[in-house]
């Protein structure tokens, strides 16, 4: 690329495109109290839902009376299950290709399941009449373990008992899911049989749950007038929730308008569709009015979607010398009562298979047993792209397991073993093509930045000094080098309910040089409205700053498969970019004309045509725009607008290097986080600022997951950790600073090649901390410890290594 | 999260609050900081008529250091606590214990007489005001009794405190004695897994006297008089303290729960009261 001249970087710093720290426009108004979410909308006449929920986590219902619940003043309705019947909505598809009840039909499977739906005027009468409900239970056996679940002759899915076969292949027992499997067995285990070295272990990724600010909500209002019914919510994917409610209401998709207004964070839970927005709707209908329905903090821990309860069980093979040879995993994954993963639907593990991770390992086999158990359904992609957190922990586990079955530094031993810079495209042994990667370049660059030799040293000083007892702490370096697998994805693979996961934009340039640009994604805090307008101020010329971008509305945005799973500028991101470059290729025609030149002799300058070798003879984009409106242009139609669907032909594979030195007490199972440092490489960076403050929150979210958030349940299916006394969310006070930095390895086949960053930290983030504390006590012999790393657990390790004596 | 209706009423004065509480006897509560009793509400573990808002009753509001003698009103909040320089000169662990309760937000409304008069194990005033020996000020129709920190709580959630009464005053004697309030919690605004408050008293490099009191620990918080006899008499050596230890660990009562199993609060317990010694020494 040519050096640009000092008028043209003056030029292209007034576009705000990208590369530059734009801050965000959104925080305007959410720093003023000035969002818009969904329990800000109300409407003349508005009723209010509230749930009756199971406090049983198996048990038959026996009978439901809402005779005194109905006596409440201010209360509509009591729906149960008897009253979606005739509708046949008293059950829903899950996006899993399962069924789910909407509200207890004969039995509830786990604890917070949806009895009854109580509409009332107000939100106290609602409350009130939910107490008055009375459900007469019968107490069944619970099963909250799917090792268990696979043994016991308690039969959880009745309706489905006798199926032998489930929407992803056959059943082996009436708790059994499915069983997927990628991979060469044969050779794997041949890998293995023969290997120097074999390191096997099981590595527990424990239930927890993504606890966006906002809980899960929805405001359904059916007009008996014109017909319509418009739906707000708190929706990742709004244009997939007005085709299901078409598909499921037999309402034509015209007369459904689903507006996702500003969402207060999502993290996979809001991708899929809850009881709560099949009952409000159905209740607007029934009523005509406006319904609201908001869930509570507890309900949105007990009912909506959890995340990760994968248990993997792993083994690895290497050379004495320590290259890996192969890599076989076990999967038992507890889905809960339902299987309501949010997968596309040829994957019902997701993305798991890119569990070889960074790795040049030449022989791999996956297989993934899904199970049913009495918790609550879900199993979204809590910060990740599907199940690829699950994934980077395993591998990031089993490479130090492996290290300490070498006797080898960690470091040297990924080091040894990651893919060549030149390998790339590279053909994982699991079936993917990873599309690019400088692994060793960023490890180096990584290890030299928190003086990884000097860091060792310091921790042999330090377990001397521990024997010694001249200390009671210990010193964990946590190493990963994750690879993400993103974007999804390409429709001749990937989609969801059979609609292909592309993505959208449509771009109209007003006359006078400004832009409204409308994707098929919705933020939910990751700042589309600032970086998608940066894209197109460097496509198009025109500031990012006089660019509105506009998502959420189904009746005026582009169809598009939403936001999850890191994929909103790797697919929507593309098709803005190749909009805006459709809206340039007119404008080159315009500018021609108007220069009086051929369409050939004029090149793009910034933020202007110019003519080739004659610069000061140029167009700039806004007086293009205004001559595409307002001047007959010969062979051209008037206007400037364009529409891109883009259909990502490759998956993109952000990866990253992080460390965390931590500090842990013995004694009290503390830790402090001395220093954390990412390196991420998401390939082409739009707003660095953004970027950071990405990271910063995934970071955080991984050490909430790490080091003690968890959806724990006892014996009798009861969850343990419902509120935020238990569940753990982390303040200011517990997150530590965080360096950032990065590598550029742009992807090949992405028109700008960015790659997506809003997960990594996510997915690096919890093996950092995992394998920072696990390396704490490497020395004294420990292999592996189940997360969340919470105080009692780590005081146990030091306990059962017999560090208390 | 949605409480039942109930009857809201704010008193500014304490004949007033008492002359409510009479009439509904336990369908009404006083209301502090409520950082208690709304959650308990709104979970519809707590089914009150009629709440009772002390915030208008003045008296209640205020800290006196007269002479020896401090005493602090039930509505004086925890930012209160930490900010007041003639408390932290009187009393400094009530300002280091202070600081170590939830979050700056939660202690500018938190009280510390709803603290104390709630009786929930897990509050950490309870213990401290046990360790420094206060007095606790009730006020009812009958006028005011005083109870001794020591013997007011009785199970989690019941007190010495009639239905009637409102817990209006603390009182307690300024101390030079070297301090150490020690903590351990999950995260920010979590109860403690387990805390010390400790007292030491020193002359001629021998401890003269010795108070402990340990936080969620059992239903009760623990005054143990063993663990501080076990001090008295000796230079804070080791031994001294591992006997300290052993006499509270016969007083305590830890059930397991998220925080962890009994033998972990044990441990922690152990570790809490072994650096609020030494620290405390340290200070004396």
């Amino acid at each position: 690329m040519k050096d640009l001249t000092e008028d043209q970087i003056e030029r292209a710093a007034k576009l705000k495109g990208m590369g530059t720290s734009r801050k965000r426009v959104e925080d305007v108004r959410f720093t003023q109290g000035k969002g818009n979410y969904v329990d800000d909308i109300k409407l003349d006449g508005m009723l209010f839902g509230d749930f009756v929920r199971s406090p049983y986590a198996h048990a038959r219902v026996k009978s439901i009376n809402i005779e005194e619940a109905m006596k409440v003043p201010g209360v509509v309705a009591v729906l149960t299950a008897k009253d979606l019947e005739p509708l046949s909505l008293h059950w829903m598809p899950t996006l899993a290709g399962d069924k789910q009840m909407v509200l207890a039909d004969g039995k509830v499977l786990f604890q917070g399941q949806e009895v009854a739906f109580v509409v009332a005027s107000d939100r106290y009468a609602a409350a009130d009449a939910v107490e008055l409900v009375e459900v007469d239970y019968e107490e069944l056996p619970v099963i909250v373990n799917p090792f268990e679940a696979l043994k016991s002759d308690v039969v959880l899915r009745e309706d489905i008992k006798d199926e032998t076969s489930g929407a992803h292949g056959p059943r082996n027992h009436h708790n059994h899911i499915f069983t997927w499997t990628e991979g060469n067995e044969a050779a794997t285990e041949q890998a293995i049989d023969s290997a120097e070295v074999v390191a096997e272990e099981m590595v527990y990724y424990h239930r927890t749950h993504p606890c966006p600010l906002e809980t899960c909500g929805t405001v359904a209002s059916m007009d008996k007038v014109t017909g319509k019914l418009t739906v707000w919510g708190t929706f990742q994917a709004p244009h997939v929730v007005r085709t299901v409610a078409s598909l499921l209401s037999g309402i034509e998709e015209h007369n459904i308008r689903v507006i996702s207004p500003d969402i207060g964070g999502g993290f996979g839970n809001k991708v899929g569709v809850y009881p709560g927005y099949i009952c409000a709707i159905v209740a607007s209908i029934v009523t005509g009015k406006p319904v609201k329905w908001i869930e509570d903090r507890m309900d949105n821990l007990m009912a909506t979607a959890f995340a990760r309860d994968y248990w993997m069980k792993g083994r690895i093979s290497a050379t004495k010398d320590g290259k890996i040879t192969g890599l076989h995993c076990h999967v038992t994954a507890d889905h809960g009562a339902f299987d309501a993963c949010a997968d596309p639907t040829k994957f019902p593990a997701g993305f798991f298979h890119i569990c070889t991770g960074s790795y040049d390992i030449p022989a791999a086999f996956v297989k993934v047993d899904g199970v049913y158990t009495n918790k609550a359904p879900g199993g979204v992609a809590y910060r990740c792209s599907f199940r690829v957190t699950e994934a980077a922990y395993f591998i990031e586990r089993m490479i130090e397991v492996l290290a300490i079955e070498l006797n080898m530094d960690a470091a040297e031993l990924r080091r040894i073993n990651f893919i060549r810079a030149d390998q790339f495209p590279y053909q994982s042994a699991l079936g993917w093509e990873y599309d690019s990667g400088d692994y060793h370049t960023a490890w180096d660059k990584a290890l030299k930045a928190v003086d990884y030799e000097g860091l060792r040293k310091e921790q042999a000083q330090r377990i001397e000094d521990f024997k010694a007892g001249k200390t009671r702490k210990l010193l964990g370096i946590g190493l990963t080098h994750f690879t993400e697998i993103v974007g999804a994805g390409p429709v001749k693979n990937c989609d969801i309910l059979g609609m292909g996961m592309f993505d959208s934009c449509e771009i109209r340039i007003h006359p006078t040089g400004s832009a409204i640009a409308r994707l098929g994604t919705i933020s939910q805090g990751q700042a589309h409205a600032t970086t998608f307008a940066q894209i197109l101020a460097t496509e198009t010329g025109i500031p990012a700053d006089s660019i509105t971008i506009e998502e959420g509305d189904t009746d005026t945005a582009p169809y598009g498969l939403g936001t999850y799973g890191s994929r909103s500028t790797p697919v929507a991101g593309a098709a803005t970019a190749l909009a805006g470059r459709k809206i340039r290729a007119k404008a080159q025609m315009i500018a021609a004309y108007l220069l009086e030149v051929h369409d050939d002799d004029v090149e793009w300058d910034v933020d202007r045509f110019s003519v080739k070798g004659a610069p000061e003879r140029f167009k700039t984009m806004k007086e293009i725009a205004y001559a595409a409106y307002n001047q007959a242009i010969p062979g051209l139609e008037p206007g400037l607008e364009a529409v891109s669907y883009y259909d990502p032909p490759n998956m993109t594979y952000p990866f990253g290097a992080y460390i965390c030195v931590m500090e842990v007490d013995v004694d009290t199972g503390q830790w402090d986080i001395r220093q954390f440092y990412a390196l991420d490489d998401c390939g082409t960076r739009i707003n660095p600022m953004v970027i950071d403050g990405q990271v910063h929150g995934g970071v955080t979210e991984a050490l909430a997951i790490a080091m003690g958030q968890e959806i724990a349940y006892d014996d009798m299916g009861n969850v343990k950790t419902g509120t935020l006394m238990d569940f753990f969310l982390p303040t200011a006070w517990e997150v530590p600073n965080y360096t950032t930095d990065h590598t550029v390895t742009p992807s090949p086949h992405h028109p700008i090649g960015a790659k997506g960053v809003g997960e990594s930290p996510n997915v690096g983030g919890v093996p950092a901390f995992s394998n920072a504390v696990h390396d704490a006590f490497r020395a004294f012999g420990l292999r592996q410890s189940h997360m969340p790393h919470d105080h009692w657990r780590i005081w146990k390790i030091a306990s059962d290594l017999g560090l208390h004596a | 999260m949605i409480p039942s209706g109930f009857e809201y009423h704010r008193p500014s004065d304490l004949p007033t609050a008492v002359k409510i509480l009479d009439e509904h006897g336990d369908e009404a509560r006083v209301l502090a900081g409520g950082h208690s009793i709304i959650p308990m509400m709104k979970l519809r573990m707590a089914d009150l008529s009629h709440l009772i808002d002390l915030q208008d009753v003045a008296s209640l509001k205020e800290v006196s250091v007269a002479g020896d003698t401090v005493t602090i009103g039930a509505m004086v909040t925890q930012a209160e606590l930490i900010s007041n320089d003639a408390l932290a000169k009187a009393a400094p662990i009530l300002r280091e214990a202070a600081l170590q309760i939830a979050d700056p937000q939660v202690r500018y409304v938190g009280t510390v007489g709803g603290n104390v008069a709630n009786g929930d194990p897990g509050n950490d005033m309870p213990g401290l005001m046990q360790c420094l020996g206060a007095t606790y000020v009730l006020y009812g129709s009958d006028g005011e009794r005083e109870v001794d920190a020591r013997e007011f709580y009785e199970a989690a959630y019941m007190t010495a405190r009639a239905d009637n009464e409102i817990l209006t005053h603390i009182k307690i004697k300024a101390t030079t004695a070297g301090y150490a309030y020690e903590k351990q919690k999950r995260k920010i605004g979590d109860y403690a897994t387990a805390a010390a408050a400790v007292l030491i008293e020193q002359s001629g490099g021998k401890v003269t006297s010795a108070s402990i009191a340990m936080t969620n620990l059992s239903d009760t918080p623990i005054h143990s008089t063993g663990a501080g006899d076990a001090l008295v008499g000796t230079a804070c050596d080791a031994a001294a303290i591992s006997s300290a230890i052993a006499a509270m660990q016969a007083d305590i009562l830890p059930n397991e729960d998220n925080r962890g199993p009994i033998e972990f609060k044990r441990h922690v317990a152990a570790t809490m009261l072994r650096r609020a010694i030494e620290r405390a020494w340290s200070r004396a």
